[in-house]
């Protein structure tokens, strides 16, 4: 019946039953619940909502603040990894645990307080205000809480492998005649590269369905500072259900591509650092 | 995440694999500002904000009947998603990390879907399939039966938001013990049950434990897909993020970063119990070698 591998372990058809069970109960049943709601409405009307102005306008900020965010972390996550992976200091281990503060924070109260931190009378506001760099209710805003989501995914896959290098690497670099600069940027950038790019690609996933943290900051201003998420919010305040599940949708397909890239670079960085995968004679 | 439990003091290099000290210090001045302006910041301007009028306003602000129905509500959220999703977990770990079969890694995948999609939108399935206008809307109402903007709603979305953390936790945990004392266990008689108690819980228990606890902090934290489906019926279906907000928007600053502050101890709890696990399971892999 199910197809398997010979095992003599016990259990595996009622757990195997009861995970596809709850998988199905808990999340395919209501995911096809929300594409039959937008598949209600027309081709044409489908259309029509998910590509009205303010629509368009909510992705290309969602897109663009969380590549931003993203992007943030990618230098300073790979910065923080490389730091904590390499070097003694004090209080290592104490920013090795906090590292992980935006996992276990909830969204809402990150929200409020970055919104405190940078507001006129802010730590941070009064201090960028008079430079002339407004980050409350402002797209800056939406950015600088992206990052913050998403700042322990390119930390957390980063450091692994860069714990995980042979010393032994390097020295033969240095010792042929490498500059460090060299060094570090054609030997162990490569090897860092599959799982950096998948802690990028993790940190803007998160960030592109991110809702609690970025909608204190950002003020909602329609067209200006409205994330994609936000308009579902606004579209099921009016009752509008139809509309809220078309554009649903239309991020639940972002989500998949997403998925599914993250899951080709995984696969990708398994491939480069199974032991034995490339380093085997033919 | 359990996997870098093992991570080491960093060894001291030669001079030729280092950077020079100019350097050295200067990345990690940068990386420690970064830290403070996004992690240690914020959590200073939460505690900072909500002991502001005193610690007498602070616990005058979480004695409010309604901050108190909020505690409750989400006290109550969290063990029913935590104690449903903790059984999937082990089953689907069980599954996962035991057997090779068909469809496999699907199922891993599935799993993991949770993490890549919106919490508005997690909300928004629930409302779409038991709200008024959803596709059980009617036979829910005809039958008096409330589930979206009720408490069992709120359940639901924090079931689905958290559901892949436990089986997320222990399937590498499992997959890299591998299945040889289990085998041994059963081959020598015990039981399906004896050999998962006695054999393979005390085997993953600290993942387990960090799975669970992980689980609870998004459980009382969820935000987005909670505020969906909630309706905000004051007192009734207000869990504390839901609570922050609504007296952030009110200007009572200080009574919702009180309330936030509820939550910033949950998370600094969470984190400490993740280093003790991490230090546990390092301890245990040098007792090992």
């Amino acid at each position: 019946m199910l197809l398997k591998e010979r095992s003599i372990l016990p259990g595996f058809v009622p757990a195997w039953s009861y995970t596809v069970l709850y998988v199905s109960l808990v999340l395919l049943i209501p995911i096809a619940a929300l594409v039959l709601k937008a598949a209600t409405l027309s081709w044409p009307h489908f259309w029509a909502v998910v590509g009205s102005p303010r629509v368009v306008a909510s992705y290309r900020l969602s897109l663009l603040a969380s590549l931003a965010g993203a992007g943030a972390n990618a230098v300073f996550g790979l910065l923080i990894a490389w730091v904590l992976t390499r070097y003694r200091f004090p209080g290592r281990r104490i920013v090795d645990a906090l590292i992980d503060l935006p996992f276990a924070m909830p969204t809402a109260v990150a929200g409020i307080a970055l919104t405190t931190m940078f507001s006129p009378v802010g730590l941070l506001g009064r201090a960028l205000i008079p430079l002339g760099v407004k980050v409350d209710f402002t797209p800056l805003g939406v950015g600088v809480a992206l990052t913050f989501i998403g700042l322990p995914f390119v930390v957390r896959t980063v450091q692994p492998v860069l714990l995980d290098l042979d010393a032994e690497v390097e020295e033969a670099a240095a010792s042929l005649g490498a500059s460090r600069a060299q060094t570090v940027l054609r030997v162990i950038l490569p090897s860092i590269l599959p799982s950096w790019l998948t802690g990028f690609a993790l940190a803007f996933a998160r960030a592109l369905g991110e809702y609690g943290s970025v909608v204190f900051i950002s003020g909602n201003l329609p067209g200006k500072t409205e994330i994609s998420p936000l308009i579902i919010i606004t579209k099921l305040e009016q009752f509008d259900y139809a509309g809220a599940a078309a554009v649903a949708t239309v991020m639940l397909v972002f989500s998949f591509l997403l998925l599914l890239l993250i899951n080709l670079l995984q696969w990708w960085s398994a491939r480069r650092f199974e032991p034995g995968a490339r380093r085997q004679p033919a | 995440m359990i996997e870098q439990a093992l991570r080491a003091e960093p060894a001291r290099r030669s001079e030729a694999t280092d950077e020079r000290p100019v350097v050295r210090g200067a990345l990690i001045v940068v990386a420690l500002l970064f830290v403070a302006v996004f992690l240690v910041l914020p959590l200073l301007v939460v505690f900072g904000q909500a002991f502001a009028k005193g610690v007498v306003f602070y616990a005058r602000a979480i004695e409010e009947p309604d901050s108190l129905a909020a505690i409750r509500l989400t006290l109550v959220t969290a063990f029913a998603a935590v104690s449903l999703n903790l059984v999937f977990g082990v089953l689907a770990a069980w599954t996962i990390a035991k057997f090779r079969f068909f469809g496999r890694s699907v199922l891993v995948t599935v799993i993991d879907l949770p993490f890549a999609i919106s919490p508005v939108v997690s909300g928004l399935v629930f409302v779409l399939l038991f709200g008024a206008q959803g596709w059980l809307g009617g036979w829910l109402s005809a039958h008096d039966i409330r589930i979206v903007f009720a408490p069992p709603g709120i359940v639901l979305a924090t079931v689905f938001v958290t559901f892949p953390f436990v089986a997320r936790e222990l399937i590498p945990v499992m997959q890299a013990l591998g299945n040889e004392e289990e085998e041994a266990a059963i081959v020598l008689g015990a039981s399906g049950l004896q050999t998962f108690f006695r054999v393979t819980l005390p085997n993953v228990k600290w993942g387990l434990m960090y799975g669970i606890v992980i689980c609870n902090a998004r459980a009382m934290g969820e935000f987005g897909a909670v505020s969906v489906v909630s309706g905000h019926v004051r007192g009734l279906t207000d869990t504390i993020p839901l609570q922050v907000e609504i007296l952030y928007n009110g200007y009572s600053f200080t009574a919702a970063f009180a309330m936030a502050s509820l939550l910033a101890f949950l998370a600094i709890a969470t984190l400490v119990v993740k280093s003790l696990v991490e230090w546990r399971l390092s301890r245990e892999s040098k007792d090992g070698n």
